[in-house]
């Protein structure tokens, strides 16, 4: 059987996802990660291309055939969002063996954060899952006048500065937020996704 | 779990009670060429009804004089959101529909009892830009359903049991299914979607007992190809798109299936300079060896995604005194064309503006070739207006042809627009969207010259005349499949009131309206039961009609409407 992707879902930052908040689910979500990896262990390599970002990746643009990490300079005010995918620095391999591990990158202004982004940003570029909640389409549009995030297929829209909140459109969840930092001036993963992605049933 | 011994034997008792006739599966007719060309009044074998897609019901049982009395037999609920655009699809008292996802239920037709369901599983990490399916194909004694990730799936009709898989293409790659196949002459054909995703469309029939491919017809040919020189030098051939995402006409007679194609992509016409055979087209196919034996291409070098997928409605009729074996459409840009079907060829008979079209100039008199206002042309670096707009004046809804009134139906948007920005230069990366427009320029694209003119037309044309028999406007617009019957009805739903309803034939007055628990963009059929006529529909928004209503909820922010999801299947009959 082949495997398919379960992100674990980390603790996140204190001041971070709302489900930090829920004792019992994040009981759950980490039994759910642990039977994950055990099932796992016998049927794939530790690391298989379908694997979501994990901490300390750095970030390749998902069309980038050599693979150079994404720098601060590279995701730029007012522009639409860039499209990576996590790389694993050890393996030198992308991560790119789901859609589901898609991730975009936009700069905002830092004070337009809101308190929960504002720690998972670096420098103002905040990170999302780019596989959208409602249907799975990469959310990789940029609606200049609204300041949002758009899905292209059913017009979704996220507010990036406010945990990608969903603004328009069918979504019915945020997209995932996944804390990055600046390293020797390259992004690098700094924490799990805060919630799994995936679309709606 | 302590609780099964007791839930078991209670089950077996049960069992054992029941007398066993009850108990066998109601006969299943098997489904033959001969069957589908004449199909009997009380079945709804295929997605049109019969394969002249007509979605004409020769029943009459239920009719004008009666209608206001139609009640709800039963429903089922499917438990799914997004389009439920599949018509239910009858045979000896066995119903099927299909719901996004590629499901396919099995109900019994009189009374919506579940029969069993199949529910293939779609990888997860798929993008589904278009959450739908459009229906089965019956055939032998076997039910085919085309899915989401591109596998042709033939099942028991009797059991759902899985007889075959083919896999037909390769979705990573942004091909996708959501057709009803057409089944003919012992083959299922189907084709993929994928036009905003550069795909290169086609054809390509199985056979119906073994699932092994018989053919497969590029609709963008290839080198040495006949057309191939419409396209620029190099591989844009391979991305051309022409998808083929609804089910073709057949003609029993020539063998011939009829089958509209999709826009060529990308979208800005200037970045694939030519005619790009064969997209935005109709093409004649030969169902035993898969050669094109004729076509027409209503919009060469297309620039506005006026996709052509509707296949034609054939129809032998009379035009100017001359009988002609007719291939009816109304296309996207807003023209009805009437195109004459031969052995060998078709030729272009007529056509005319059935909406406002402001690009479209003038049609060649011999060819029907149109010439294009260049300032109503979008393309790299350019913006332009136009009418219609990317949805057209139809989309894929399907028109009806109802024999007796003589009367072809539309359901139509008028003087609904569009206006793309100027496009930009794109390059092909495989699963991606491979279109050329900023992708909020497209979602922003609708415009209504007049916001107090309405959109929605349900128009009847007299197709041997040429005039308009009557109309029926709406102030939104208009997202309806239609079914026609000999009870002198149309029925049809697809406005955002959620309402389903039956209008007169000959002059369009709305005869019963029903409150449906979703918008209604699912394809009607009729059939009978027992000697009781139904009509059949599945309510469910979604898909583009959920898309139009986003668009004019973004120009129109003070008449917004949100049509609630879910899908139902609705099945009436006259009440007593």
């Amino acid at each position: 059987m082949k495997h398919i992707a379960i992100h674990p879902v980390e603790r996140a930052p204190a001041a971070g996802c709302g489900c930090g908040a829920d004792p019992q689910r994040r009981k759950a979500l980490k039994a759910a990660a642990g039977m994950a990896l055990l099932a796992g262990a016998g049927l794939r390599p530790a690391q298989a291309a379908e694997d979501g970002p994990r901490t300390g990746d750095w970030l390749v643009l998902a069309d980038d055939e050599a693979k150079k990490p994404i720098g601060a300079a590279d995701v730029k005010l007012g522009e639409k969002p860039l499209i990576a995918y996590p790389f694993d620095p050890a393996a030198k391999a992308v991560r790119d063996g789901s859609r589901m591990n898609r991730i975009l990158l936009v700069r905002l202004d830092p004070g337009s954060l809101d308190g929960a982004t504002q720690p998972r940003a670096a420098e103002g570029v905040v990170a999302y899952s780019a596989f959208c909640t409602h249907m799975g389409c990469d959310v990789n549009a940029w609606v200049a006048a609204e300041k949002v995030l758009l899905c292209f297929c059913h017009f979704s829209k996220f507010d990036p500065s406010q945990e990608a909140a969903v603004t328009g459109g069918p979504a019915p969840r945020p997209l995932p937020a996944l804390p990055i930092k600046l390293e020797d001036g390259k992004f690098v993963v700094a924490g799990a996704f805060s919630a799994p992605p995936g679309k709606a049933a | 779990m302590n609780r099964t011994p007791t839930f078991l034997a209670a089950a077996i008792a049960l069992a054992l009670a029941t007398p066993a006739d009850a108990s066998e599966p109601r006969p299943y007719p098997a489904v033959t060429d001969a069957r589908l060309a004449q199909p009997e009044p009380a079945n709804w074998l295929s997605y049109r009804g019969n394969f002249s897609a007509w979605g004409y019901s020769p029943l009459a049982k239920i009719n004008e004089r009666n209608v206001g009395k139609l009640t709800l037999a039963w429903a089922y609920q499917t438990g799914l959101v997004e389009g439920h655009q599949s018509p239910p699809i009858v045979n000896g008292g066995y119903m099927y529909v299909t719901t996004p996802g590629s499901q396919v239920i099995a109900l019994d037709a009189g009374t919506g009892q579940e029969i069993w369901r199949y529910k293939p599983q779609i990888p997860a990490d798929q993008l589904q830009l278009h959450p739908t399916n459009r229906g089965v194909a019956l055939y032998g004694n076997r039910v085919y359903i085309a899915t989401v990730d591109c596998r042709l799936i033939a099942l028991d009709a009797r059991t759902g049991k899985v007889a075959w898989t083919t896999k037909v293409d390769e979705w990573k790659n942004g091909y996708y299914m959501t057709l009803a196949p057409l089944a003919a002459k012992g083959k299922i054909m189907v084709g993929p979607s994928g036009g905003e995703t550069g795909v290169r469309g086609y054809v390509a029939a199985f056979d119906a007992e073994t699932g092994k491919e018989a053919w497969r017809t590029y609709t963008v040919p290839g080198p040495g190809e006949p057309g191939h020189d419409t396209w620029p030098a190099g591989d844009s051939y391979k991305t051309g798109g022409g998808s083929v995402w609804i089910t073709g006409s057949y003609d029993p007679q020539t063998g011939l299936a009829y089958w509209g194609t999709g826009n060529p992509a990308p979208w800005p016409a200037d970045q694939r300079k030519g005619d790009n055979l064969y997209t935005s087209s109709m093409i004649a196919i030969d169902v035993e060896t898969g050669q094109i034996k004729g076509h027409h291409q209503y919009q060469p070098n297309d620039a506005w995604d006026w996709d052509e997928v509707s296949a034609p409605v054939l129809i032998d009729t009379t035009i100017k005194g001359r009988p002609v074996k007719a291939a009816v459409h109304a296309g996207r840009s807003g023209y009805l064309w009437v195109l004459e079907r031969t052995a060998d060829k078709v030729n272009y008979v007529q056509a005319w503006p059935y909406v406002n079209n402001n690009v479209i100039t003038g049609l060649d008199p011999k060819t029907g070739r149109p010439a294009y206002d260049a300032s109503k042309t979008p393309g790299t670096g350019k913006g332009a207006a136009f009418c219609p707009g990317l949805w057209g004046g139809k989309d894929w809804p399907p028109e009806a042809y109802n024999p007796n009134t003589g009367l072809f139906y539309i359901p139509a948007n008028n003087n609904m627009c569009g206006m793309l920005p100027a496009g930009e230069n794109v390059k092909y990366k495989p699963g991606d969207l491979f279109i050329g427009y900023p992708l909020d320029g497209v979602l922003g694209s609708v415009r209504v010259p007049d916001p107090n003119q309405t959109v929605g037309e349900l128009q009847a044309w007299d197709l041997k005349t040429g005039k308009l028999a009557w109309a029926h406007k709406f102030k939104t617009f208009l997202w309806a499949p239609l079914l026609t019957t000999a009870g002198n009805l149309v029925f049809a739903g697809g406005t955002n009131d959620r309402m389903f309803r039956a209008y007169n034939a000959t002059n369009g007055k709305v005869l019963w309206e029903f409150p449906a628990p979703s918008g209604v963009v699912g394809v009607p059929s009729s059939f009978e039961v027992d000697g009781e006529q139904y009509i059949a529909v599945q309510s469910g928004w979604g898909v583009d009609a959920e898309r139009v209503q986003g668009a004019f909820n973004a120009i129109l922010p003070e008449r917004k409407v949100v049509v609630p999801q879910g899908g139902t299947v609705l099945v009436f009959k006259v009440g007593k």
